[in-house]
């Protein structure tokens, strides 16, 4: 009869259980977040701060073109592009995003390379992803171009509201800006990868802090971060 | 790493990480200018927020000058009167308050106050005070620019801020603009330093709930900045886009002085609703750490326990939270739907429930304590007052019926003055009293002290205290002269007049403060290492001031919560935090 009776799983001693338990957790000695460096701690707080920036930037976006009482010129019209005599919306930026997303997958083999310390791949996969950034950038510059030979400018475009183009500047000016600054850390890290400074803990150049592995993931935190707030770009600006 | 063992007696669990080598400074320049540590940062910090608030009193001596004195003085035209009120407002606000509560007494206190060697990241910690420099200094910049500051007021609403009417309107605005970008760059890197350092870098011992109430109040404020500065920032930057690029995000179709404008189909509301989205948290951006300050003050100059921490603590992360669905209560009157402004009437008075909670805990820590009536003490019982009395007023303000007739009336800028202008500043007095020791190692003169006290606190009183009653008479905030007026009796003026005088004295005694400080850095007396004999880590520094790294070879270990006052039965009034049971135990048996 008493192999019928379940063995209730034993707390280990000292937690508490239930919601108490949870914020007995939270509220611990030390540290909040157990197994979290002070690095990744900072750049997730960070990212939801900047989250913030990116929300009040697409929510006065979607203000300005839902009340606005001239016609909003059409994304899939004003994105096309003539490739080999074919008429095909939204093509540039489809490819953009692949190329973006694209960048997240060699990001995250390369945190992977990090930890397991392989110097070479980590670095070669930095600086792919570096290149698919670099890339990215560069299809948005010219974006930018062929729409400002057609005639949009900040303060008015020829098919309609004028917060076309001063959304569309802005907000993929300064998501560009983001993907701009995380090219050039990634080619930073990589560097410092490549030389191995991780692996001799040599200082920084600014902090004279010794260099850990765990950056390559913090900047993929980032990085992620910036391929993440593109979709969100894709899908309120150009999809709608 | 060390070996550091589990202290059984006490429940002390072993060091998570071992330490982090510090940045040792090795020249001049890298110890007092380009300094890593967040107490010289701290200082830093200070000065140079307390300096540009110089500059806002003199402001605001103008401002009242003119009020009260209409007509007599001839330097304050209507155009300056209007670019004084927008930098007093400003300045006070985000260069000086905010500025000074995080970057000062956050700096200071953070590390010392949890038990760390410094901020999790100096390096960031030091750019964060240059880059805040930059941006007072762009921000004084805009007194010596062709066509001066810009007169917006500290709202900076859309279409006026940018249009040709309002003076700045060439540089003012822009640079105003820039260097309220370059103050949200600055604090967020400050702001990620506090933060990570309160939840991740703490010594042994220091939970989150036997973390003095200041630290509880400087790291929600810091949480709170971080997600409400992004509105700011987005609308400074479309402000900015508008008035350079002739964008129309903000701006619908006008005309100015007679001509069509090029703008059309933005939206001015969107403005209001991004602006007070970062500005109503803000109001507690600078209010939880005056709570968090108080309630340290109070607990130690009335040797008592504060009562109730645990709702303390709720109280401020309640009032953190709710306070980021409250900000439309600013904008009753632009003619958003009813039942909008119902619900954030609705969401503004539930705050007083946090509020209350806090306000009653202060009077029952008071209550049968033992009460010294030192510097620090009384500015902490002038806050209460101020606060409670601005809070009341709030009350009428809340309400959207009661709201719109005094919209725009001087009864909003007594409201405000007294909750989150005068009762913020009694806090920020009270804790430079209270922790003045500690960073110079001297006492601040405690006669200069007192008499600081009395004026500022009865003078705060005779300025604002007559504004409530100009504003219910209808009497309208940011003009420059209200002239000859049907429903502002005669009596009125002469009211404006004694406020100003008031004001002026008020403003004087601040002079002696600042007299004080540099004063008793060189003939203060020696203050020891825990005048006040407080129970908190920042007083148990083996040096006082702290030296580098604060600790000196061993971090501290902490055993008990900060508010150990009075404990029956133990040989002083006092047990600091880092004061192991057993050592308690055997000073309680041989009294």
């Amino acid at each position: 009869m008493t192999e019928t009776t379940l063995a209730t799983p034993k707390a280990p001693p000292g937690t508490i259980p239930g919601l108490r338990g949870i914020a007995a957790d939270w509220a611990s000695d030390q540290r909040a977040f157990k197994n979290v460096s002070w690095g990744k701690a900072m750049m997730w707080i960070f990212l939801l701060s900047d989250t913030f920036i990116f929300s009040c930037f697409l929510l006065s976006y979607m203000t300005a073109r839902m009340s606005t009482t001239v016609p909003w010129p059409n994304p899939s019209e004003v994105f096309a592009l003539n490739i080999g005599g074919k008429h095909i919306p939204l093509i540039l930026i489809a490819i953009m995003t692949f190329i973006l997303i694209s960048s997240s997958g060699t990001m995250a083999m390369a945190v992977n390379f990090g930890y397991r310390r392989d110097r070479v791949k980590t670095a070669a996969l930095m600086l792919a992803t570096a290149a698919f950034g670099a890339t990215f950038v560069g299809m948005q510059a010219f974006e930018w171009t062929k729409l400002i030979m057609e005639g949009v400018r900040p303060w008015g475009n020829p098919w309609g509201a004028a917060q076309f183009g001063s959304c569309f500047f802005m907000i993929t000016g300064f998501h560009g800006t983001h993907v701009t600054i995380g090219v050039i850390f990634l080619i930073a890290i990589a560097r410092k990868v490549w030389r191995g400074d991780f692996d001799v803990e040599r200082r920084g150049f600014f902090t004279s802090r010794k260099g850990y592995y765990e950056i390559v993931e913090i900047m993929g935190l980032y990085w992620h971060f910036v391929d993440l707030v593109w979709v969100f770009i894709f899908a309120f600006f150009y999809l709608w | 790493m060390v070996d550091i063992p589990f202290d059984e007696v006490a429940g002390v669990p072993p060091a998570e990480v071992g330490e982090v080598e510090l940045y040792h400074p090795h020249s001049w320049w890298t110890r007092y200018v380009f300094s890593q540590d967040a107490k010289v940062i701290a200082v830093q910090y200070s000065i140079t927020a307390m300096s540009i608030g110089m500059v806002a009193l003199v402001l605001s001596w103008m401002m009242r000058l003119q009020l009260g004195f209409p007509g007599t003085f001839s330097f304050i035209d209507a155009n300056q009167y209007l670019q004084f009120i927008t930098m007093h407002g400003m300045i006070m606000v985000i260069y000086l308050l905010t500025a000074l509560f995080l970057g000062g007494f956050g700096n200071y206190l953070i590390p010392l106050m949890v038990g760390a060697r410094d901020m999790v990241f100096p390096y960031v910690n030091m750019l964060s005070y240059w880059v805040y420099l930059l941006a007072v200094l762009v921000l004084a910049a805009t007194f010596f620019v062709p066509g001066g500051p810009t007169g917006a007021g500290w709202t900076l609403y859309p279409p006026q801020a940018i249009l040709s009417g309002t003076p700045g309107q060439d540089w003012g605005i822009v640079l105003m603009l820039a260097s309220l970008i370059l103050f949200i760059i600055g604090f967020t890197m400050g702001g990620l330093n506090y933060v990570v350092t309160v939840l991740q870098a703490r010594t042994r011992g220091m939970t989150l709930m036997r973390m003095p109430l200041t630290v509880w109040g400087i790291f929600t404020a810091t949480v709170m900045a971080l997600l409400a500065f992004p509105a700011l920032f987005v609308a400074s930057v479309m402000l900015l886009l508008d008035r350079l690029l002739g964008t129309s995000f903000f701006m619908p179709t006008l005309v100015e002085m007679g001509q069509l404008t090029k703008y059309g189909g933005g939206s001015p509301i969107l403005f209001q609703h991004l602006f007070w989205f970062f500005g109503h948290p803000e109001v507690y951006i600078v209010a939880l750490p005056a709570f968090g300050i108080i309630s340290d003050l109070i607990s130690t100059h009335a040797r008592k326990n504060i009562f109730g921490y645990r709702m303390m603590v709720w109280a401020i992360v309640a009032i953190g939270a709710l306070s980021f669905v409250v900000w439309a209560h600013h904008m009753y009157v632009s003619g958003m739907h009813p039942y909008f402004g119902f619900f954030f009437a609705t969401t503004t008075l539930i705050i007083a429930i946090p509020t209350a909670i806090k306000v009653y805990n202060w009077v029952l820590t008071l209550w049968r304590g033992d009460i010294h009536l030192t510097v620090p003490m009384l500015f902490a019982l002038g806050f209460i007052i101020t606060f409670v009395n601005g809070g009341l007023t709030g009350l009428f303000l809340g309400n959207v019926v009661v709201d719109v007739p005094l919209s725009d009336t001087m009864f909003v800028v007594a409201h405000f003055h007294m909750v989150m202008g005068i009762a913020p500043i009694m806090a920020v007095f009270g804790g430079i009293y209270h922790w003045y020791p500690k960073v110079t190692g001297r006492m601040l003169n405690d006669a200069l002290g007192h008499f600081h006290f009395w004026v500022t606190f009865i003078g705060a009183y005779a300025v604002f205290f007559p504004m409530h009653y100009l504003g219910l008479l209808g009497m309208p905030r940011r003009y420059h002269d209200i002239g000859e007026t049907a429903f502002v009796p005669a009596s009125a003026h002469d009211l404006n007049a004694f406020m100003s005088v008031a004001a002026l004295i008020v403003g004087f005694a601040q002079i002696v403060f600042l007299f004080n400080l540099v004063w008793s850095l060189v003939k203060g007396k020696e203050a020891g290492g825990n005048p006040w004999r407080a129970t908190s880590l920042e007083w148990q520094t083996p040096e006082t001031p702290p030296g580098h790294g604060n600790w000196g070879k061993e971090l501290p270990v902490v055993y008990r919560w900060a508010y150990d006052y009075s404990v029956p039965g133990a040989a002083r009034d006092f047990i600091p935090q880092n004061e192991p049971p057993a050592r308690v135990a055997a000073q309680g048996a041989h009294p």
